[in-house]
């Protein structure tokens, strides 16, 4: 694969927190990357830094207390870490939107649906090409029409309270695209919904994405939805990828050891009892375990896990696995031999 | 059928009385250790500690601080009167000719006394009837206790305040009572919207399907969830008394003379203004030591109590 | 036939939530939370209550523990009606059913230890008992070390705030946990730990689960039988195996095949038929005649005028809908 041509690529992203008793080394050298076009999915449990690393691509980390003492992250060319401020108030929002997990709390409750969906029209026009009052009322009722939402007219002077869950996510939804992103990140954009009512925003966003040409990085911790709606999946746990591959080939071929495990924990439809799970808690952020994170966890934990850091191994053109057990099978990729402890 | 509690036979841990008291004084350490963390941030916050702790142990062992501790007393010496600040009257000497400085340390006794006191009066009561009528929201007891707090809450405060110490015989003590009388219902509506909120949490729910008494849901489920505003709000309250009380003594229905009051001696100040300016800003200074230093004292108490991040 | 521990006859809980119109023409606005449940729960079995927001199915949950009065029906616990005396539940019935919270942030006392949290239930039905002991007992029971006695809540993470809501719920030595989403908000790896100490418990201590949730899938691997509840009322109830291999009602297929799974083993498993659309209507506007009509793909004429009476379709297998109403219904008050 080539690094040219890249949509978003984040290079060795360390990223610690100032807290009473020391320092939270939460990422710990993540790696990502993606193309125009392409649906990821970033799976990982509550706590594995997912959030983290998104908010560090848009810069919203709350500066003290996070320290960003090592990585690179560039998008559609431009260099986010040493960017200027008001550079990247143009990169958040036009280029990059996000979703968020609960729409209630994303929509402001004293604005209209209209006052909010025309303002981000309003912001997100391109510099010189204002459009007109009736001109952004008309792209807002469009944007409501798009996600499927019956009489738009109306419901631009609803309030927010007045809505279902599932509109208000909806809503969010048309938020996000009126701007014409580049890029979507959706943060767990069902989890709040019953399930039938995820089941349609799902579907609504898959289409969207589709008809806008829009690349998304799809956030969750429930594995069923990353496998509906993504092409290529990365598998994140306490703040290292650990193995990342083609949506089909992760459930079918899971290699790293916290991948099965997750993957088998998830009751089947099918039936077959509830597994075990995967002993232990994630780890104390302030002492995180040394070599590879998950080593106190993993029931193939060898020596050389507890001492070095395990190097992203490309199995295959998609598919690669931060694991020890890999070695022999892929070929190490040398700028992750020495990563920082 | 075998149950719960009688299984217990086969308990595998073994830890001693005394291991569990070791964790318990471990736990108690780290909460304060915790806890200093949090309030000491903000560096302005420990400034205010540091002052208010000065400000009480001035006023407590005044006698042995104030150069010229019978200037806080009956005291004349017309020939030393209206001295400018300098080496022996480091703030100067008023119309009579007594010590500023000294005066000022013991009129601090009985303003610091003052907001000490009122709020020793005031917390109580207006926290309890709060709880109640929070926990009984729509009941008897909170249509009563929440009107009798609208109607005190009507009143303009000063006004209350004045009306009350007039009536009776103005002293400390009075001045107290009167300032006690406007101040709890603040407390009352504070504590009452917390409850309202409070009692609708899970955690209530489970302690009243269990069977918890009222007393148990008020006293340790839902009080101790209030503290962070109550304690926030009395570390700045004491600053405010402080001032009311001045304001009473400076109309003259607080400490009468020739105890020193702060109000007291900015009032008399304010006729040799501003020829003699140091009788009535000295005096003034110190109120704004004391309220400033609370304020941000009051800042740290509740950044202590904020949530920290997971 | 063991008697049931159990036993829900036509409840009914409405909740008046404000008026509309004036003086003469007033009229109450209601929310029908729960609109006329029955069905029995067996000693020693666990039953699962599905269903989405405005199901009604939490409520049916704290009205057996006890935090609302029903409007009408009964509620019985082997054979003892629970709200005899409209204020007091005498005490032995408060613990003997206990509840699980959904979520873990909000079902502790976050100013108190867990030595505090536990120790209330100690302290109100066993006054004289060494408490400390039977804390240590109980962190034991649910795979939590002594240490934890004086942690606060915010310093645990999710499975073990909800690990600890179990130790409490256990505290009272109850004979049935109504467990309300008690996994929703935990990871799929944690879940799988607290599902399977919860599985443990009820072996060790036989008791009865009531366990309320809205992944189907979940469901499949943790209760012997399963009631489906939409907008206050069941629409099908059958033991589990039965449920899965024939879902009956459109409802239910329509839950089936919204649920995303992660193998194409399950994929086959989903109906095809039955896509979701629609909205689910708010409790307080019901639909008139079946509830489910506004949504129903195979919906008919009658189903918007009358709502359907409960039958039996199969053995064991209870459905609300009309597709299946015989000439003679089964009454709705039958044995569960």
């Amino acid at each position: 694969m080539n690094e040219a041509g890249r949509l978003l690529e984040i290079k060795d992203l360390y990223v610690q927190f100032s807290v009473y008793g020391g320092k939270l080394h939460v990422l710990n050298g993540v790696d990502f990357f993606m193309y125009p076009g392409e649906k990821v999915g970033l799976v990982g449990e509550t706590g594995c830094g997912k959030t983290t690393t998104m908010k560090a691509i848009l810069r919203v980390l709350p500066s003290p207390p996070a320290v960003i003492p090592h990585g690179d992250i560039v998008f559609d060319g431009q260099d986010i870490m040493r960017m200027k401020e008001e550079n990247l108030s143009r990169v958040r929002g036009r280029g990059i939107s996000m979703i968020f997990q609960d729409p209630t709390a994303a929509l402001n409750p004293v604005f209209t649906i209209g006052e909010q969906l025309e303002a981000v029209i309003k912001h997100s026009a391109p510099p010189g090409k204002s459009p007109t009052g009736p001109e952004i009322h008309q792209q807002a009722v469009n944007a409501l029409k798009e996600v499927s939402l019956a009489d738009p007219e109306r419901l631009l002077h609803n309030y927010p309270v007045q809505l279902s869950g599932g509109m208000r996510q909806r809503v969010c939804i048309a938020m996000a695209l009126a701007a014409n992103p580049k890029l979507l990140i959706a943060d767990e954009p069902g989890t709040s919904l019953d399930v039938t009512i995820q089941d349609q925003v799902l579907r609504l966003l898959r289409r969207l994405v589709e008809e806008h040409d829009t690349s998304v990085i799809l956030i969750t911790h429930t594995l069923g939805i990353v496998r509906e709606t993504t092409n290529r999946v990365y598998v994140m746990y306490a703040g290292t990828m650990v193995e990342t591959a083609a949506t089909e080939k992760l459930f079918s071929q899971p290699l790293h050891p916290y991948t099965q495990g997750l993957i088998s924990t998830v009751p089947r439809l099918s039936g077959g009892g509830i597994a075990s799970g995967i002993p232990g808690r994630i780890p104390d952020y302030r002492n995180p375990p040394t070599g590879c994170r998950f080593h106190p966890r993993c029931p193939h934990v060898m020596d050389i896990c507890r001492q070095k850091k395990p190097p992203n191994y490309q199995i295959d053109a998609e598919h690669s696995v931060a694991c020890f057990l890999y070695e022999k099978d892929g070929s190490a990729n040398p700028q992750k031999e020495t990563g920082q402890q | 059928m075998e149950n719960v509690i009688n299984s217990r036979k086969r308990l595998k841990t073994t830890i001693s009385a005394e291991q569990i008291k070791n964790l318990e004084w471990a736990s108690r350490r780290e909460n304060l250790g915790r806890a200093w963390y949090k309030f000491s941030r903000n560096p302005m916050s420990v400034v205010g500690l540091v002052i208010v702790v000065s400000l009480i142990l001035v006023a407590i062992f005044a006698p042995f601080v104030a150069p010229h501790p019978k200037h806080a007393g009956p005291f004349t010496d017309f020939a030393n009167a209206k001295i400018p600040p300098g080496l022996q009257y480091l703030f100067g000497t008023d119309q009579i000719g007594r010590d500023i400085l000294s005066r000022i340390i013991f009129g601090l006794r009985s303003s610091l006394l003052m907001g000490v006191l009122v709020l020793a009066l005031v917390v109580p009561p207006g926290v309890l009837l709060g709880l109640m009528a929070g926990y009984f929201q729509d009941a008897w007891i909170d249509t009563l206790i929440t009107r009798v707090t609208d109607i005190f809450l009507a009143v303009p405060p000063l006004i209350l305040a004045l009306a009350v110490a007039s009536v009776l015989k103005p002293n400390l003590w009075n001045g107290m009572l009167a300032v006690s009388l406007m101040w709890w219902p603040w407390y009352t509506r504070l504590v009452y919207g917390l409850t309202t909120a409070l009692r609708n949490e899970y955690f209530v729910s489970a302690a009243e399907v269990t069977g918890a008494s009222t007393a148990h849901i008020l006293f340790r489920e839902i009080l101790p969830n209030t503290l962070s505003p109550i304690l926030t709000k009395m570390s700045i309250d004491i600053a405010w008394v402080i001032i009311i009380g001045s304001m009473l003594s400076f109309v003259g229905l607080g400490v009468q003379p020739p105890e020193p009051s702060l109000g007291t001696m900015i009032a008399d100040g304010s006729r040799y203004l501003p020829d003699q300016w140091w009788i009535a800003v000295f005096p003034a200074l110190a109120i704004v030591l004391i309220v400033l230093g609370f304020n941000l004292m009051g800042d740290g108490v509740r950044d202590m109590f904020a949530a920290e991040e997971s | 036939m063991t008697e049931d521990i159990l036993t829900v006859s036509n409840l009914k809980k409405h909740f008046v939530i404000g008026h509309t119109g004036r003086f003469s023409k007033r009229k109450p606005i209601t929310v029908k939370a729960v609109d006329g449940v029955t069905f029995s729960v067996h000693e020693g079995e666990t039953i699962g209550l599905v269903g989405e927001s405005g199901s009604g199915k939490s409520t049916v949950a704290y009205i057996a523990i006890g935090m609302y009065q029903p409007t009408s029906g009964s509620i019985r616990f082997r054979g003892q009606e629970l709200f005899q005396d409209k204020n007091k539940r005498p005490r032995h019935l408060r613990k003997a059913i206990q509840i699980v919270y959904q979520d873990p942030g909000s079902s502790l006392n976050p100013r108190q230890n867990i030595k505090q949290i536990l120790e209330m239930p100690l302290r109100i039905h066993q006054p004289n008992a060494n408490h400390l002991e039977q804390i240590v007992y109980l962190l034991e029971i649910v795979g939590l070390p002594p240490e934890y006695m004086y942690k606060y809540p915010r310093m645990l993470s999710g499975g073990e705030k909800q690990i600890v809501s179990i130790a409490r719920a256990l505290a009272t030595d109850p004979s049935m946990v109504i467990l309300d989403e008690p996994t929703s908000a935990l990871d799929v790896s944690v879940q799988a730990k607290t599902i399977n100490l919860l599985l443990d418990l009820q072996k060790e201590f036989q008791l009865s689960y009531v366990f309320i949730t809205h992944d189907l899938s979940l469901m499949r691997n943790v209760s012997s039988r399963v009631a489906i509840m939409y907008l206050g009322k069941i629409c099908e109830v059958a033991e589990t195996i039965d449920f899965f291999r024939n879902p009956l009602h459109p409802y239910t297929q329509m839950l089936l095949s919204s649920i995303p799974v992660v193998t194409e083993e399950e994929e086959e498993l989903k109906p095809k038929k039955v896509i979701s659309t629609g909205e689910i209507p708010s409790p307080v506007n019901v639909p008139s005649g079946c509830s489910f009509h506004s949504r129903c793909p195979f919906v008919m004429d009658i189903c918007r005028q009358v709502d359907p009476v409960m039958v039996e379709a199969e053995p064991g297998h209870k459905v609300r809908c009309h597709l299946f109403t015989q000439p003679a219904p089964v009454s709705v008050a039958g044995p569960g």
